[in-house]
């Protein structure tokens, strides 16, 4: 039904034409969920943009055909290309906390979609969008519709800007990311809804994604992209199951998997972007090694509580207080990788800033080494732990500095701890660290925005480790990163890990990550910890029922899919 | 929503007084008041009376609750210069200037907000760049030169529009209005131009940078991606998304326009409470120039709190949240 032959979109620049994609041939049949999967930058996005004539100016296309049916896309007016929008194509977007109008309550959107597509009366379109919530899975729709966006939970507003594209029947939707700022349980059920939706109302699905779990679990058919142009495309079973090409090999290589542990990430092997010189930042090594030559540090916690106070709403009532954490209580055991797993919300982020003395705990002890670590407002700019203790963040785009050269933003734990006194020692120092975490040595004088979301990662990584730090705190580090990536930065936490005897607690929502990572796991279910143990024996036979459910909802790939 | 706006009334008390106490020191320590009221021939003993008499001698603290408590009843003191009240003085200038404000604002809305909305919307187009050049000449040149300017071509070469006074006013109930003559609307063009010109250009670029800004949001794609037709996606979806930055600002700026349309009033000899205040500095009148902040502070804090429910009615999020 929709048909696209040989398209190619380019995008001027001072330095001529850039191509984003190149002679793409995709065919999509009605209530068929194509999967379009691809790594960032391959173009996936701009396929979806093409097909609904919204490719962002001043990109064009070049050459090829996009026919809907009987509809040629590219010889329509723009006036009839707006009209078919919403009509017959629809479009979800990633993420549900934008994508909604905040001025406007869910009501007015839908019946506005509504009545722009059919001649309905007011009255008509409103119960016609009250049936659509209530299908869509939105309990007691006659009253919520009449809310505004943000008084609906992630998955929830999901739901809505599903019927939101839904409202029009369009014969197409493209689903840009659908689930991917959403927890597991969410997606899960977002994904249901897709495919609950393409078999019923036999709407077809173009579902662009960088998650090749989600592909596995709902696409019937999957055309794998990179550098703007196709690599393979066929049944789901086939493509992922037989790769023909070496890419999907790589790609579906690089996945790590929930069922077992491996000693290594996989790499797709024809690219790693690591530089590995001679030395491999030997200076660094040594220098890193020669410091204080005590055994690793273990971090305990005790009877932990966060409470926020809410916003005051009125004189007389007492605002609400939100419990972040509830009287948590674990031990990292020294030299080892703790794992915590949680949804959003779960209070992983705010044991991190409470562990970094960034925000002050209602009550409970914590302690590194054998020394007490003071909560916020008694640990002292000079503590200690400030500089035992460093951090890597989850975006690398914003965690370093814009306005600093790489070298200064290496420097700064050196002299910021007084480790390295002398300013040109500092900068061979810092040299020698890129060379450790695989950076060519040019990197030094250039700035953040030159690099790649990998390389950025691994800069954050290399300067939370020139702080000669004991214990680390990880959080969601490669949430943001493509999966090839995502093997490169995590193996080469691992290699720090093991040659510095770091102690690490790894924070993210990703099950299978947290395998391959962990020595020891913390389940985090509403400040509460469901379950706490061994990794190993945690994925293999989870206690907590929470903890099943996770494993049950994380999308995985049947067995005899993998290759190794 | 109540709690809120009685947050807000809280602070602006605060600030009034603060506002009053600058006022009180003004008139208590620019120069001595004695000195002011009398003449050189005054013994010194009648002096002392005076100051007696007048409370001077009493604790600064004393001095400073009976001003407040004065000025809460209505009681702002006697000019220096004319020996009227204050409170009349200022009573029979305000209505002046809140016109010529008022004025001023719709025109710099009128003429700014849909101006900002065309520009951003065709960015690169001729007549948005005519717009922007155009409206930057307007705010690099000062005020008085507009005003100059306007007089000379529609006031002498033209002969259109009177140059200077209110024309033709209306009283009603002690308001002195211009704005039920032709007249009094033909003397309020030019100035409510001048004193607009500046905030216009700012409404209108700030207009068209919001909106630029929320024109490639995530919801206004997402509302292009369903067909919603373009005329209610610009002007429903992008434009109110568009106000909440361009009303703070905006609010800011009014007070600005009444508190600052001196420059404008002495060019036009408009006789509103700038030109009152001009007058009130040269003859070193102390109480009216103390007057004169607090009212103007009063119409800061006003604004601002309009704004401020402003804000509340136009973005449902800063409403009180219902159980989701």
């Amino acid at each position: 039904m929709l048909t696209i032959k040989d398209l190619s979109v380019k995008f001027p620049s001072r330095f001529g034409d850039v191509t984003a994609i190149e002679d793409v041939d995709l065919k999509i049949r009605p209530g068929e969920i194509h999967g379009l999967v691809g790594e960032s930058g391959a173009g996936k996005s701009t396929v979806g943009a093409a097909v609904i004539g919204l490719i962002s100016t001043p990109g064009y296309i070049a050459k090829g055909e996009i026919t809907l049916g009987d509809t040629d896309l590219r010889a329509l007016t723009p006036e009839q290309a707006h009209a078919v929008r919403g009509d017959r194509i629809s479009m979800i977007f990633q993420d549900p906390q934008t994508s909604l109008n905040p001025l406007m309550t869910v009501e007015d959107q839908l019946i506005e979609t509504i009545q722009t597509h059919s001649a309905v009366s007011y009255a008509e379109a409103q119960n016609r969008a009250v049936d659509l919530l209530e299908e869509i899975g939105i309990k007691n729709a006659a009253e919520r519709i009449k809310s505004y966006p943000h008084q609906f939970s992630g998955g929830m507003r999901q739901r809505v800007v599903i019927a939101l594209a839904l409202c029009t029947d369009p014969e197409l939707i493209i689903a840009d990311e659908p689930t991917t700022a959403l927890d597991v349980a969410v997606q899960q059920q977002v994904l249901d809804l897709l495919r609950d939706l393409a078999d019923r109302r036999n709407i077809a699905f173009l579902l662009i994604t960088h998650d090749i779990g989600v592909i596995a679990q709902i696409a019937d058919r999957v055309t794998v992209m990179r550098n703007g142009k196709t690599l393979e495309s066929g049944e789901t079973a086939q493509v992922l199951g037989h790769p023909q090409h070496p890419y999907t090999v790589a790609l579906m290589d690089a996945v790590p998997p929930l069922d077992h542990k491996i000693p290594r990430f996989r790499l797709p092997v024809e690219d790693d972007i690591a530089v590995q010189s001679k030395t491999k930042g030997a200076d660094a090594k040594a220098w890193l090694l020669a410091g204080e030559q005590t055994a690793p540090t273990g971090l305990s916690v005790n009877n932990l509580t966060m409470r926020f106070r809410g916003t005051r709403t009125s004189l007389w009532q007492k605002p609400d207080s939100f419990t972040a954490l509830d009287d948590v209580s674990f031990t990292v055991r020294p030299g080892t990788i703790m794992g915590l797993v949680g949804e959003s919300g779960s209070g992983k982020s705010t044991l991190a800033r409470v562990l970094t003395g960034l925000l002050h705990p209602s009550a409970g002890e914590m302690t590194l080494g054998d020394a007490n670590l003071p909560p916020a407002k008694q640990r002292s700019r000079h503590h200690p732990s400030r500089r035992l203790m460093q951090m890597v963040f989850q975006d690398p785009y914003s965690s370093l500095n814009a306005r600093h050269k790489i070298g200064a933003i290496l420097a700064e734990p050196l002299w910021l701890y007084g480790l390295v006194n002398d300013a040109k020692q500092r900068r061979a120092l810092a040299m020698a660290m890129l060379d450790l975490v695989g950076m060519p040595a040019d990197s030094i004088d250039k700035y953040p925005h030159q690099f790649s979301g990998g390389q950025r990662q691994r800069i954050a990584v290399a300067r939370a480790i020139l702080a000669r730090p004991k214990f680390l705190i990880c959080d969601e580090p490669t949430s943001a990163l493509d999966v090839s990536i995502q093997a490169q930065v995590l193996n080469l936490l691992k290699d720090l890990q093991a040659t510095f005897g770091l102690t690490i607690l790894f924070i993210t929502h990703n099950m299978s990550v947290a395998r391959q990572m962990a020595d020891d796991m913390i389940v985090l279910r509403n400040g509460k910890i469901e379950e706490t143990g061994p990794s190993e024996a945690l994925f293999s036979k989870p206690a907590a029922p929470y903890t099943r459910t996770l494993l049950k909802l994380t999308p995985k790939m049947p067995p005899e899919w993998r290759t190794a | 929503m109540a709690y809120f706006i009685l947050k807000r009334l809280i602070q602006s008390v605060f600030v009034m007084l603060a506002v009053a106490f600058l006022a009180f020191s003004l008139f208590r320590f620019v120069g001595d008041p004695i000195t002011q009221m009398t003449g050189v021939e005054t013994s010194v003993a009648d002096q002392e009376r005076l100051r007696e008499e007048l409370g001077l001698n009493d604790p600064f603290i004393t001095q400073f609750v009976r001003f407040t408590g004065d000025m809460l009843q209505g009681d702002f003191g006697f000019s220096y210069r004319t020996r009227q009240p204050v409170a009349e003085m200022i009573a029979d200038r305000i209505p002046a200037t809140l016109e010529l404000g008022i004025v001023a604002l719709l025109i710099s809305l009128i003429v700014g907000v849909p101006a900002g909305v065309y520009t951003a919307l065709r960015p690169r187009g001729v007549v948005s760049q005519t717009i922007l050049m155009t409206t930057l000449i307007g705010v690099s040149v000062p005020t008085f030169v507009i005003g100059i300017m306007l007089i000379f071509l529609f006031g002498v070469q033209l002969g259109w529009l009177p140059t200077f006074g209110r024309g033709g006013t209306v009283q009603i109930g002690g308001w002195e209005s211009s704005f039920f003559t032709v007249d009094g609307w033909r003397a309020l063009i030019l100035p409510a131009i001048t004193l607009g010109v500046y905030q216009l250009t700012l409404t209108m670029r700030l207009v068209r940078a919001e909106m630029m800004e929320v024109m490639r949001s995530d919801y206004i794609r997402f509302a292009t991606a369903r067909g919603v037709p373009m005329r209610r996606l610009y002007f429903k979806h992008a434009l109110a998304n568009t106000m909440i930055p361009v009303i703070t600002i905006i609010g800011l700026q009014f007070g600005g326009v009444i508190a600052f349309s001196i420059v404008t009033e002495s060019v036009f000899q408009w006789p509103g409470m700038g030109l009152l205040f001009l007058e009130s500095i040269r003859f070193v009148d102390i109480p009216v120039m103390g007057v004169y902040l607090v009212v103007i502070a009063f119409f800061f804090v006003l604004v601002n709190l309009i704004v401020d429910m402003l804000y509340v009615a136009i973005d449902p999020r800063l409403r009180v949240k219902d159980a989701a």
